[in-house]
């Protein structure tokens, strides 16, 4: 096989617990070798289920998973040489730092000479060097993270998982150690699956992300293309924010459209809908790629009224209503003697053609 | 450059608070009335353990020691009998005149029966000894000594003079030392009592083996029990937790009976054994040791489940999944992380049941044999049916120094600080 076949690959994997719901539908997915590949998803999206059942915890009701070519399901999950980190670290108690990152190592039955050395080399990986002999008890929140990460990494399995592995800490800890593990997986060259809700962090540290609803990979992209491109408006609305309005299809032309509004306002916009006049579709506009008081050649304009101004500093959210959608909202840069708006005024909005994407209306 | 600021030290005086007063002062004001209402709530409980279990542990070590048996009723010869120096020949004529006096004025008083019951834990023939010489005792004597010896030889036998000394009082140490299977002798020296009735320190061995075997098979018939228990659907866990608690519901000599029903030769058990043709005949499985470690087993095996379950319900299980995660064989993760981490669960259950098991009377009672009767049912013997308190309390005494010494290796070994009831 060659570095090109990916490492991992879903084959119209399907899970069920109660043998009613699917938590899984259908699952086609293909990891490639040394990607940082992201499960992401509101809970019950099925992306942990997903994970679990790719660490060995979890059976597939119907489908196959396989790893570097080889079937999967009759390999228990102590054979499949995957790194897990775990949510809430699970750490050994009763065992140091060291013991902890010794442990894959002690059951592999490499040489205590080698263990000692691979478990320094990872303890540094991580920079905790220095807390070798400190029990996990004794350890901040943001450390233990670090011992857990160690211990996946020491025996240098084939694939690591980390499911929700920062939902504990804080924020600021937080986004200092996705970039301490996007590191990491760049030094290492490794193969990572991380499974989050937090679409920030997803953007932030994936090469791709697979965006999970209801048991189905909606979109698999990278975080630019999620974030630009979203396939519909499911993604569109999980990643990033977003503004959405209704209205019918009146034309589609080489990757452009016409979208009639309910008031009869003409829109130009992307297409990333199905063809056809006369369906219904959203369109998907990004608060801060909205004018407000647009230039005479803006493409597309709308009328709106002010409902509530909100000062975040480096800019000011306003909320506005728009043809009824009263949770309308523009991100405003700051500028000099610029007029703040305030509630109660109408205005005028603005949007050029590539930033509005028409999506076929959810159902 | 910021320019430099004088600083004041505030570790050179305690801090000041608003009022002037220092802070600590003001917490400790703050705190005590707080302190004052914690302990007032304690203070009922307090008091009654002061009562019910303190204060009987100190008079049962009292009444070890404290022996005025002999003192109240023959006041002249405990007294004189300090003058009894040279112990290779019987005392000096007056503490015969003494026992005498004693004789003759307890027999009137009819308080011989204590004497003659004190003297007879030490001397074999107290008993006959005292009430054959009262009813023999002439009036006056020139010389009692001879006339005593003359009434019966025993009284020039040194053995016996000796035995009058160490019942003198106030304390002894005879009750302790006949606990551990010792005496004294007239001259001082400590000896082992003949092996034809030393039974205590065997009773005593006894005691903590079967304590020990059946805290051990508590541990190896509990612990599937609470992993189950701790691991089954909340739902069916709390049925299980029923039944494991059921017994708990019954009175414990119900359950020993039901033992015996179950356990004796014609019972259900023999009968299924034979009809299972596992044996042949029926088997002895009562009115010995086996019977006592079944019943001791089932009725202590609570005690140890409730605190393994607790400490298993807190383990979670992501512990075993990152083991498995991390190549270890289910086994290997059994034993490397869920046993290490029940060990605190298994200590406080063991140790639970062990000091239970230790104090056990009724079961023992019940459903062994007399090879298999462990030292409470000494002690109780001692308490209702000899009413020997002495000897009662110097057993319990025993009983208590052992396992505090076991305590004591346990937290040395173990540490009680791992220990985790619930």
């Amino acid at each position: 096989m060659s570095d090109s076949d990916p490492l991992v690959s879903f084959r119209r994997v399907q899970k069920t617990y109660d043998g009613e719901l699917l938590v899984v539908k259908d699952l086609n997915l293909d990891i490639r070798r040394g990607e940082f590949l992201t499960m992401l998803g509101p809970s019950g999206s099925g992306k942990t289920t997903s994970l679990m059942m790719l660490a060995g915890f979890e059976v597939p009701t119907h489908g196959e998973i396989t790893l570097a070519g080889q079937s999967l399901r009759d390999t228990p999950p102590h054979k499949r040489d995957i790194g897990v980190v775990f949510q809430n670290y699970a750490l050994f108690p009763h065992m140091t730092v060291e013991e902890n990152v010794a442990f894959p190592l002690a059951v592999r039955r490499v040489a205590k000479a080698e263990q000692k050395t691979r478990v320094a080399r990872a303890l540094d990986v991580v920079k905790l060097g220095a807390l070798g002999h400190r029990r996990p008890g004794q350890l901040s929140g943001g450390q233990q993270q670090r011992v857990a990460l160690a211990r996946a990494l020491v025996f240098e399995p084939k694939l690591v998982l980390m499911d929700e592995p920062l939902g504990a800490l804080d924020k600021q800890l937080r986004e200092h150690m996705q970039i301490e593990i996007k590191h990491i997986h760049e030094n290492l060259g490794l193969t990572v699956v991380y499974v989050t809700h937090d679409q920030s962090e997803a953007l932030t540290m994936s090469d791709r992300i697979a965006v999970f609803h209801e048991g189905v990979v909606q979109q698999l992209d990278t975080p630019h293309g999620l974030y630009e491109r979203p396939s519909n408006s499911f993604v569109a609305n999980f990643i990033g924010e977003n503004n959405m309005l209704g209205g019918t299809l009146e034309l589609v032309d080489a990757g452009s459209c016409r979208v009639r509004l309910d008031d009869g306002t003409v829109i130009h916009a992307r297409a990333g809908c199905g063809d056809g006049a006369g369906r219904r579709v959203s369109l998907s506009l990004r608060p801060e790629k909205i004018d407000i008081e647009p230039a005479d050649e803006t493409a597309n304009k709308l009328r709106a009224t002010v409902k509530e101004t909100i000062y975040h500093g480096d800019h000011m959210r306003v909320r506005l209503d728009v043809l009824g959608n009263d949770d309308f909202t523009v991100k405003m840069r700051y500028r000099a003697n610029r007029v703040v708006p305030k509630p109660g005024d109408v205005l005028s909005i603005g949007f050029a053609e590539r930033d509005c994407l028409a999506l076929d209306a959810p159902h | 450059m910021r320019p430099e600021v004088p600083l004041t030290s505030p570790s050179l005086a305690a801090p000041l608070g608003a009022t002037g007063t220092s802070l600590k002062a003001q917490l400790h004001r703050a705190e005590r009335m707080r302190k004052l209402r914690a302990f007032a709530l304690v203070l009922p409980l307090l008091v009654f353990l002061l009562i019910t279990f303190v204060a009987p542990i100190l008079d049962m070590l009292r009444l070890a020691v404290v022996d005025r048996d002999l003192s109240s009723v023959w006041p002249h010869v405990t007294q004189s009998i300090g003058a009894w120096t040279d112990r290779s020949k019987v005392p000096p004529p007056a503490v015969f005149d003494a026992l005498a006096t004693d004789l003759h004025d307890s027999y009137h008083a009819r308080t011989l029966p204590l004497a003659a019951r004190r003297l007879n834990y030490a001397l074999d023939n107290g008993r006959t000894l005292v009430f054959g010489t009262a009813r023999r005792l002439p009036e006056t004597s020139a010389d009692w000594r001879a006339t005593l010896i003359e009434i019966d030889p025993h009284w020039g036998d040194l053995k016996t003079w000796a035995a009058i000394d160490q019942a003198s009082g106030p304390v002894t140490s005879f009750f302790l030392l006949a606990a551990v299977d010792r005496q004294k002798t007239a001259d001082g020296h400590i000896v082992s009592t003949p092996s034809s009735q030393a039974i205590y320190v065997e009773v005593l061995t006894r005691t903590f083996k079967v304590s020990f075997t059946v805290t051990l098979l508590c541990i190896v018939l509990g612990f599937p029990v609470a992993y189950l228990l701790a691991t089954q659907p909340p739902r069916r866990a709390n049925l299980l937790m029923i039944l494991v608690l059921l017994p708990f519901w019954t009175s414990l000599l119900v359950r020993t009976a039901a033992w015996i029903v179950l356990l004796q030769e014609h019972g259900i058990i023999n009968h299924a054994l034979v009809w299972l043709g596992i044996i042949d005949a029926p088997v002895r499985l009562i009115y010995n040791r086996i019977g006592v470690y079944i019943a001791m087993t089932h009725i202590l095996l609570p005690f140890l489940i409730l605190p393994l379950y607790s400490v298993m319900k807190g383990i979670k299980p992501s512990y075993m999944l990152a083991a498995k995660s991390l190549g270890a064989s289910p086994t290997e993760a059994f034993i490397r992380i869920y046993l290490p981490m029940t060990l605190p669960g298994i200590g406080a259950g063991a140790l639970l049941v062990f000091i239970l098991a230790l104090g056990y009377y009724i079961t023992p009672a019940l459903v062994g044999g007399a090879a298999d009767q462990m030292i409470s049912y000494f002690i109780a013997f001692y308490t209702s049916d000899s009413v020997n308190w002495g000897m009662a309390s110097a057993l319990g005494s025993v009983l208590l120094v052992a396992t505090l010494l076991l305590y004591w290796v346990y937290d040395r070994l173990v540490g009680i600080s791992n220990v985790k009831l619930g």
